[in-house]
């Protein structure tokens, strides 16, 4: 494709796309500010004095996480993905008691 | 940046206010006669725009705000952050919210910002370095500042001053006012057992520009002690009601916000725990007319 | 005995170091459980920011697991600044090293995707050009025009469907999501967010404009991605999410 006939695809692509624009009233659906509006705000209050999140330490190696890999492998049953190289995991929420 | 309106208001009124929650927003703005003014807390809205923004600044045409700062460290052994007090300035200068306030407490260290007040050993070499920070702040800003008693959970053994005369010690030097936080002061007297009371006594009631009361809870220490923990989950509990009239009896009448952060409720709830501060100070409003 | 604040904030983030011993209750016994408070305030509201901030990671794995994990991740990574809203951004990088969360592949770009909203819900605001500036740019100079574009806007490309698992996890009537790659953009034309799928032409089109190539340089970058890209409708999509806010 020569310049100039480039520059005048480009320019009627431009040229469609405004006429197009013109004729539709909005942008398309809207996700609402779902898990962002109330994320990560500051306070000034102390947590529950009764939680342990504090002082509770988990074992990186320990019981709690083997039900993860549980999961994993289970997941391991959906179809592979497109490209053959990863596996899709369930997306199912994976509500589960973790024995800790 | 936001041209303020002639007829904005600013002034920070003798009533109570609430903690601004986006939750509330509807409840807010249906009765906006229900309080006199809101308390944002300033980190909250140090980003660079979008709706949060946009909602503040809405409400300030129609409430008086109050910015409550929560993450500057003002107690911090380390320099406070530039960073932060610049992104503070650009807020309060756009907002020229009726009060600024900030905490006696450290939350950063090391370029960590721990997200909790946490509490300093009071000496007068605190004292001096608390002073120092507030004067930057302050010099910052260009305006005069709140500080805020703490709700404290453990003792310094190094500490040889009481509270009230560390906060005194730091407003002289400094010129700053102090915000009361009556909340605080019962939680902190019965963890530190000392009596609520005498610690109003002790306290210089005239620098005081805005009172705060909100809710606790109760556990227990090592020792089985009661540990109260200043959780603002619930309703301000009927000692510290009393403690507030206490206060007020001989402070006069002060902007009073009622603060709750955790387990949110329903917007009548919190709007009803401002109609009983309101109630409170116009009582003691009708004794100084007396 | 006298506690500077590296000790005290030392010990808030490790359980297993002791109370700092100039720590005491008002009877001069060990603080003990009195500065465990202070721990609990720390971590439980570092974990509630992180559940707030990353729903849809937090559904995923479950609540507990990810308090679990989050709990590793908030002692590791404290926050670096006071606000909150930003925090987490070391989160991604976090979890594609989590051994126990390594099998589910798609985490790290689920939360890079939570994180680009929350980001985007913060950026700055902007007005969008009006699309009759673009119709008097002249042919030969609109080649070389440059476009700034709105700072809410946010791409992500990823192997897995996140945008799909992302929806699937936060409406209720979404569709299951169906294993492929997924380029997506994230735009907040006034307030709200607006979340979409896009081919990957056009995202080598819009990354291509937003990094300053010249619409000649990013379309080009685009038909090297696809040949057959659509340059009338990728041009429609700057007008209609508001994302061209000058042009030069």
């Amino acid at each position: 494709m020569s310049k100039t006939v480039k520059s005048l695809a480009v320019a009627s692509a431009v040229a469609a796309a405004l006429t197009a624009h013109a004729n539709t009233a909005t942008a398309g659906s809207k996700v609402k500010c779902y898990g962002v509006a109330l994320a990560g705000e500051n306070g000034c209050a102390a947590g529950p004095g009764t939680s342990c999140a504090g002082t509770s330490t988990v074992d990186y190696q320990g019981n709690a996480w083997t039900l993860v890999e549980a999961d994993a492998c289970e997941t391991a049953e959906l179809p592979a993905m497109d490209n053959g190289s990863a596996r899709m995991g369930s997306l199912e929420p994976l509500e589960r008691d973790i024995p800790s | 940046m936001l041209d303020k309106s002639p007829s904005r208001p600013d002034q920070i009124p003798n009533r109570a206010g609430v903690g601004y929650k986006a939750q509330h927003l509807d409840g807010i703005l249906k009765d906006p006669e229900t309080i006199g003014w809101l308390e944002i807390h300033a980190e909250n809205y140090m980003g660079d725009g979008g709706r949060p923004i946009a909602q503040l600044k809405h409400l300030s045409e129609v409430f008086p705000i109050s910015c409550h700062g929560v993450g500057l460290s003002i107690g911090a052994e380390g320099p406070l952050d530039q960073d932060h007090l610049a992104r503070l300035k650009h807020l309060v200068d756009w907002l020229e919210p009726g009060l600024f306030s900030e905490h006696l407490a450290w939350s950063t260290h090391d370029s960590h910002f721990l997200n909790d007040l946490l509490p300093l050993p009071y000496t007068m070499t605190n004292a001096a370095r608390v002073a120092e920070h507030v004067d930057q702040v302050q010099g910052v800003l260009g305006r005069k500042m709140l500080l805020e008693n703490p709700s404290t959970y453990v003792t310094f053994a190094e500490s040889d001053m009481a509270e009230t005369d560390f906060l005194k010690e730091v407003a002289s030097r400094t010129g700053c006012g102090l915000l009361l936080d009556v909340n605080n002061v019962f939680v902190t007297a019965t963890n530190q057992n000392f009596a609520p009371n005498d610690y109003i006594d002790a306290f210089p009631l005239d620098l005081v520009g805005e009172i705060h009361l909100g809710g606790h809870e109760e556990d227990a220490d090592d020792t089985g002690a009661t540990l109260l923990i200043d959780s603002h989950s619930r309703e301000v509990v009927d000692p510290v009601w009393a403690l507030y009239e206490y206060t007020l009896a001989r402070s006069g009448p002060r902007p009073t916000l009622i603060e709750w952060d955790n387990d949110i409720p329903e917007w009548g709830v919190l709007a009803e725990e401002a109609r009983q501060a309101d109630v409170i100070l116009a009582r003691q409003d009708a004794r100084v007319i007396a | 005995m006298s506690v500077g604040q590296a000790e005290f904030a030392s010990a808030l983030l490790d359980p297993k170091q002791a109370t700092p011993a100039g720590l005491i209750d008002p009877e001069g016994h060990p603080a003990g459980k009195r500065f465990d408070v202070y721990r609990n305030n720390v971590v439980f509201s570092l974990l509630d920011a992180m559940e707030t901030a990353f729903p849809v990671v937090h559904k995923l794995v479950g609540a507990e697991f990810f308090r679990a994990m989050a709990g590793f991740f908030v002692r590791k990574h404290p926050p670096k600044t006071p606000l909150l809203m930003f925090y987490g951004e070391d989160f991604p990088e976090f979890l594609a090293g989590f051994k126990p969360a390594q099998k589910l592949g798609y985490l790290p770009d689920v939360a890079r995707l939570e994180l680009a909203r929350r980001t985007s819900y913060h950026a700055a605001d902007c007005t969008a050009i009006s699309p009759d500036t673009l119709g008097k740019i002249s042919p030969a100079t609109l080649m070389q025009t440059h476009f700034s574009l709105a700072p809410a806007m946010h791409l992500l490309s990823s192997q897995y469907p996140i945008a799909s698992i992302w929806e699937f996890n936060m409406i209720d009537s979404a569709a299951k999501p169906i294993p492929g790659d997924q380029t997506v953009l994230i735009t907040r034309p006034k307030l709200d967010l607006d979340m979409q799928v896009i081919s990957p032409a056009t995202g080598t089109f819009l990354q291509s404009l937003q990094s300053g190539h010249c619409l000649s340089g990013a379309h080009d970058a685009a038909t090297h991605t696809e040949p057959d890209f659509d340059l009338t409708a990728a041009i429609s999509l700057l007008l209609a999410h508001e994302l061209i806010v000058k042009t030069g």
